[in-house]
């Protein structure tokens, strides 16, 4: 299996390099230091950001030399807006987008698998009725109405301080990046966590959930119909062990395929909830960057996101071998 | 095989199931009745759609919960219970355990993320109270058993690395391993080359005699259950249409469908083998259209006028004969018959 992944790793390269090559060319399309500056800037000030970022120099050298810094892990080049090194940036974002992602992500993930088996295994009755009608309501209502209603209701009126629910409107204490936090006083982390993150978890939950559940559903009721459901039932398997153990580990290859699709947005975050709920996480900087014209933060970002998803679809790859014996890897 | 002094294992009352489908309920197996006995095997034989599948699924209680109804008057008599009408917890420890079932497609029927030692495993698991190292060994001499080579490898494997015809061994393997009363085995053979059906029948009825199991075996083909049952059971669109010893059937069937199905076995050593064999015209009634009269009917050259109006009952038409669902039986001379039963 090593040697597998090696092998894949080494035929990506230059698939990455051919990416990282594209996003730099047409990020050059329009000059990008006049797009930070404007029109009237001075030409000391244009010359200085252009060789802040080694613009100045023939483009096949920029392109090595990025090769390099990412090779390198070197991402000390600063943003033009923040003045700081992107690295830095980068590290401060992640931690604040995976407070939100990575709940969301595992919570819709176990509930509507959850409910896919059970409504494929009471296909047609009252209950798997009830629960695709909650799913089709929930997927026609936007995504906006559900954070403007949540933050309303459930920041505004039973949150916030004093209120029944433990939520506020928005916000977030970098506190919660730290892991000497969570270690130290894990009470008052998990309070402040509930705090800032509850709500854009449970609106991220329940805007996935409507999709995920009609999709696991689906995957269901196909394994359902299979044989080898019968025979479990003729050697006396219960209902909970053919659900739970028979269907479910047929079914690991769509919902792994499901939850890596997901992956990447784990760490690229949601741009609109970290935007209404100020959230300082990976989406927000990014569109901030975009907004400023904050060339080196876009490049430097968007190679990492390339990286991603070349990295999860390898991933998914030697998950698919791990839960399904009849997947070879070669 | 056949002893009067022994106790049936399992006694089929009036078995009838029925089906709600889109076009309103229709009955698949009509007013079914036979006895099993310890070891011996029998044959439920017919064509596709006469209801063999249903009979079996509803003694194992295995059909789909919302559409399928097995009559309340239905009795399907094992161990001092009516399967009929026992509760999903006590069927449970019957399946796999007292009646097992194994089925026509090898290549599905096993669990393809599971190992071959795992699927045998857990039906020792749910029956018996062996502790692991015990189920391994049992799973490991089930496998010898059915005659799987190099069962302490095999156990680690998967479906997929096994053939058709050693599938089926498994399955045979794990429907044995609680050594049950009962083997249902449905439609077997269907799926597999003819060489390897001979030895998967080989297989079973030499399992039967090593654990005194019973067999039903359930088939479209009478020339697979010609060398391994003691009785027959014919069935014709969700009845039975005639009930025999194999001997007595094969050299005297009664009822025109059981003679048409004998007439289409191919003959080994047939001369004119390069002819096609004879087939039965026409189908198998759809249960939304059976006729008010006998369901063979319109497929059967010795019909008359009584065959429209009446269905026939299954009941001996001789003393010493065996019971079959006809008017006019073919032992009897057909001409004399209609004169004699038209006043
Ligand atoms: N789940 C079901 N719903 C409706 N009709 C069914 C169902 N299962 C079987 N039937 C009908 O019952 C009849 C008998 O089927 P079956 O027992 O499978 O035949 P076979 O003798 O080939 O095994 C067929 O007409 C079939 O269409
Ligand atoms: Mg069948």
């Amino acid at each position: 299996m090593w040697s597998y992944v090696v092998r894949r790793l080494l035929y990506n390269i230059p698939v990455y390099l051919g990416i990282i090559l594209l996003v730099m060319a047409s990020l050059r399309v329009n000059d990008p230091v006049t797009a930070f500056l404007g029109k009237n800037a001075t030409e000391e000030s244009y010359l200085a950001i252009q060789q802040n970022f080694g613009l100045d120099r023939p483009f096949i050298v920029q392109y090595f030399d990025r090769v390099w810094n990412i090779v390198t892990f070197d991402f000390s080049a600063t943003s033009w807006e923040q003045k700081r090194p992107i690295g830095e940036l980068v590290a401060d974002a992640v931690p604040a987008t995976a407070m939100i992602t990575v709940p969301a992500l595992v919570i819709t993930a176990g509930i509507s698998i959850l409910i896919g088996l059970v409504c494929s295994f009471f296909r047609g009755r009252w209950i798997d009725k009830t629960l695709m009608l909650l799913a089709v309501l929930g997927m026609s209502i936007s995504f906006l109405v559900y954070i403007i209603v949540g933050q309303y209701f459930f920041g505004y009126q039973f949150g916030g301080d004093g209120g029944i629910l433990p939520f506020d409107i928005e916000g977030y204490d970098v506190r919660l990046s730290k892991l000497s936090f969570w270690l130290g006083s894990p009470f008052e982390a998990i309070g402040t966590w509930m705090r800032f993150c509850g709500l854009p978890v449970l609106i991220s939950v329940i805007v996935a959930m409507g999709y995920d559940t009609r999709f696991y559903r689906a995957v269901m009721v196909e394994e359902t119909g299979r044989d080898y459901i019968t025979t479990a039932r003729a050697k006396g398997a219960t209902s909970t062990k053919i659900m739970f153990v028979h269907m479910l580990k047929n079914a690991m290859i769509p919902i792994i395929t499901r939850v890596m699709i997901s992956l990447p947005f784990l760490i690229v975050g949601s741009i609109l909830l970290e935007v209404f709920f100020s959230i300082p996480g990976m989406g927000r900087t990014l569109i901030g960057a975009i907004n400023a014209k904050d060339f080196p933060v876009v490049e430097y970002m968007s190679a990492l996101f390339a990286a991603v998803v070349i990295l999860t679809v390898i991933l998914t790859d030697v998950l698919y071998a791990v839960v399904d014996p009849r997947v070879r890897l070669s | 095989m056949i002893a009067g002094d022994r106790k049936p294992v399992l006694e089929v009352r009036g078995l009838t199931t029925r089906f709600r489908t889109d076009r309103g309920i229709v009955t698949a197996v009509d007013d079914v009745n036979f006895d099993v006995y310890p070891g011996e095997t029998i044959g439920i034989v017919g064509e596709s759609g006469c209801g063999k599948t249903v009979t079996s699924k509803t003694i194992m209680r295995l059909l789909p919960e919302q559409n399928s109804i097995i009559d309340p008057s239905s009795q399907i008599l094992f161990g001092g219970t009516n399967l009929a009408t026992a509760s999903e917890s006590q069927m449970r420890r019957v399946r796999g355990d007292k009646i097992a079932m194994i089925f026509q497609e090898p290549m599905t029927s096993l669990n393809p993320v599971f190992t071959v030692g795992w699927q045998l495993d857990e039906a020792l698991r749910y029956h018996t109270k062996l502790s692991k190292k015990q189920r391994l060994e049992r799973s490991i001499e089930m496998l010898r058993l059915v005659e799987i080579p190099n069962p302490e490898q095999r156990v680690k494997e998967y479906p997929h690395q096994l053939s058709g015809g050693m599938r089926q061994r498994v399955m045979i393997a794990i429907a044995l391993c609680c050594e049950p009363d009962i083997l249902i085995a449905d439609e077997p053979t269907t799926a597999l080359d003819v060489t390897i059906q001979a030895q998967i029948l080989a297989l079973m009825d030499d399992l039967r005699k090593k654990l005194n199991t019973a067999i039903l075996l359930i088939t479209h083909d009478l020339g697979v259950v010609a060398t391994v049952c003691d009785r027959i059971i014919v069935m014709y669109a969700g009845r039975v249409i005639e009930q025999a010893p194999v001997r007595d059937l094969f050299k005297r069937p009664q009822h025109p469908y059981t003679k048409a199905l004998l007439e289409s076995i191919p003959k080994a050593g047939n001369k004119e083998h390069g002819k096609r064999l004879p087939t039965i015209k026409g189908i198998v009634p759809s249960l939304f259209e059976l006729p008010a009269g006998c369901r063979f009917q319109d497929r059967c050259e010795f019909k008359q006028q009584r065959c429209i109006d009446e269905e026939p009952r299954l009941e001996p038409k001789a003393q010493g004969d065996h019971p079959v669902r006809c008017h006019f039986p073919l032992n009897q001379d057909v001409d004399l018959t209609v004169s004699q039963s038209s006043p």
